[in-house]
């Protein structure tokens, strides 16, 4: 099992470099940054668990469909998120830590920071789990702010409001709102 | 602008003395409606000024410009930083920021280029409010000043400071201080498109996600980054998840060994403490010159790095399970310390 650091290390690289030697995705494409994210880090991603952490304690009320629904929205949301996230970055300098964990762990965060001049470095740490099909992530935290825990109130005001079907219609109408052509995704420098 | 920052501070005051309050539905928003009312300006003045002015910057000014702009800017914002080091207890950080202070003034004329970090010595993100962070005052309630954005009390409090002291700001003459605050702030929103391009594409509701993430990042700061993770809120539902795709490992038992007696706490509670065991397990792993090195500046025999870092005493605004509940504590004589000041709340 390739262990959590290099893991994240070979993604972030390969991915990054794909996005700077793609001429499409220089001019903007998203579709194909998207498509790049979804066969390259999504698989390392425990997904079940950032949803399930995200919605928090409404989630038992969900039924199964439901569950799958809204899992099916978030992972669409997150995606495009990551890809821009990851696009803008993608001309810095990244410093991958080494990883401060005994071998036996099995619950470990791999520390990435994003170098920029005249400003503090911009952290990423993924947490990741060890499971049978290898190391998954389950939260990101970018400076400090993690995802799943950032969304966690605004589900909680959906569901507390319109339900579980109002979360995945909500989540489906911002990812069909996200559709609409937007800036270039790489930054311009 | 000192007028401004004295009613700034009138403003706190009064709503301190008064509870300037609406009723919200998070404990830590308060003033929800008005807070809202504010960031509805704050956006379309942003929208209407703020974008297009950054924007037009970004697209006129070539990047090294742009750069050197940010460098000098930042160069001045070093001394305060390295002074809020000094406050916060770290006296080698601070020291770092005064040798970058004073080699970008001298080699990298007047700030312009940034010559320090080429070196290794690492640029910092300081403030009062990140002090006051540090020795032990909590949040606050959360707020939105015009034109300055999210803030809570104790970060305006350090605001109030910041813009007090800020070398910019008393600059003289009038002429020159205005148009280096408006170039500054120009430049600071340009350095964000990025950032608020992401946010509008990732938030359902803005306002909720922008409050989380400020609230998220500046306990991020006043950790320098090493924030416990425990003390993050992992719900239950995780565990719940469990039951879908079995975990590996049991949690309870080394939760209940760590939390001790006299905590009672929920389910989540203890997922959390188990994830906090594990991180200070890891934490052995980092003691020693590790956090010299990793600062870039070697390692040092001095006591610098070699003990773990202070814990700072949170205010007991929190209880158990709350969204503030304090980190589990690793040291159990620091805890038995603790009962000296009461929950506020």
């Amino acid at each position: 099992m390739t262990p959590p650091d290099v893991l994240v290390k070979t993604v972030t690289l390969e991915v990054v470099d794909i996005i700077q030697k793609d001429k499409e995705i220089q001019k903007g494409d998203r579709k194909k940054v998207i498509a790049l994210i979804e066969t390259k880090v999504l698989p390392h991603f425990n997904f079940l668990a950032m949803t399930s952490s995200a919605v928090g304690r409404n989630w038992d009320k969900a039924s199964a469909e439901q569950k799958l629904r809204v899992q099916e929205e978030f992972k669409t949301l997150l995606v495009r998120t990551y890809s821009s996230a990851i696009a803008a970055y993608s001309t810095q300098k990244f410093d991958f830590r080494p990883l401060r964990a005994k071998p036996t762990d099995t619950d470990v965060t791999v520390n990435v920071r994003v170098m920029q001049t005249g400003n503090q470095p911009v952290t990423i740490d993924y947490d990741m789990e060890k499971r049978p099909t290898g190391w998954k992530v389950w939260d990101v935290r970018v400076g400090g702010i993690s995802l799943v825990a950032n969304y966690r109130t605004e589900f909680d005001n959906i569901v507390r409001e319109r339900g579980v079907d109002g979360l995945i219609k909500a989540l489906q109408a911002k990812n069909s709102s996200n559709e609409t052509p937007a800036a270039a995704v790489v930054p311009k420098k | 602008m000192m007028r401004w920052a004295k009613n700034l501070a009138m403003v706190l005051l009064l709503c301190g003395a008064a509870g300037c309050a609406t009723v919200g539905t998070d404990p830590r928003d308060p003033m929800e409606d008005f807070n809202r009312a504010v960031y509805g300006f704050n956006e379309a003045f942003d929208e209407l000024v703020g974008k297009p002015v950054a924007t037009g910057y970004r697209d006129i000014i070539p990047g090294p410009a742009r750069m050197m702009v940010r460098n000098f800017f930042s160069n001045i914002a070093d001394l305060w930083i390295g002074a809020n080091n000094l406050l916060q207890g770290k006296p080698l950080d601070a020291l770092t920021d005064w040798t970058r202070f004073a080699m970008n003034s001298t080699m990298g004329l007047f700030g312009l280029l940034d010559f320090a970090s080429e070196l290794g010595l690492e640029k910092h993100d300081e403030d009062f409010g990140q002090t006051f962070g540090r020795w032990g005052m909590a949040d606050g309630a959360y707020h939105v000043w015009p034109f300055l954005g999210p803030s809570t009390t104790r970060d305006s409090l350090g605001m109030v400071l910041d813009i007090y002291v800020d070398p910019v700001v008393r600059h003289k003459p009038r002429g020159v201080r205005t148009a280096m605050v408006v170039t500054r702030a120009i430049s600071k929103r340009a350095d964000l498109l990025d950032a608020s391009r992401i946010l509008e594409e990732a938030a359902l509701d803005k306002y909720v996600f922008q409050r989380d993430a400020y609230l998220q990042r500046r306990r991020s700061l006043i950790h320098d980054g090493e924030a416990p993770r425990a003390a993050r809120e992992v719900p239950r539902a995780e565990n719940e998840a469990g039951e879908v795709q079995p975990q590996p490992q049991a949690r309870p038992v080394e939760a209940a060994r760590l939390t001790g007696p006299g905590r009672q706490c929920g389910a989540r509670e203890r997922g959390a403490a188990a994830r906090g065991a594990r991180r200070a397990g890891g934490g052995d792993a980092r003691g020693g010159c590790a956090r010299g090195l990793k600062r870039g500046l070697g390692c040092f025999p001095s006591s610098y790095g070699s003990r773990p870092r202070p814990r700072r005493r949170q205010l007991r605004l929190a209880r158990c399970c709350s969204p503030w509940r304090p980190a589990p504590q690793r040291n159990p004589r620091r805890r038995a310390r603790r009962p000296r000041r009461p929950a506020s709340r």
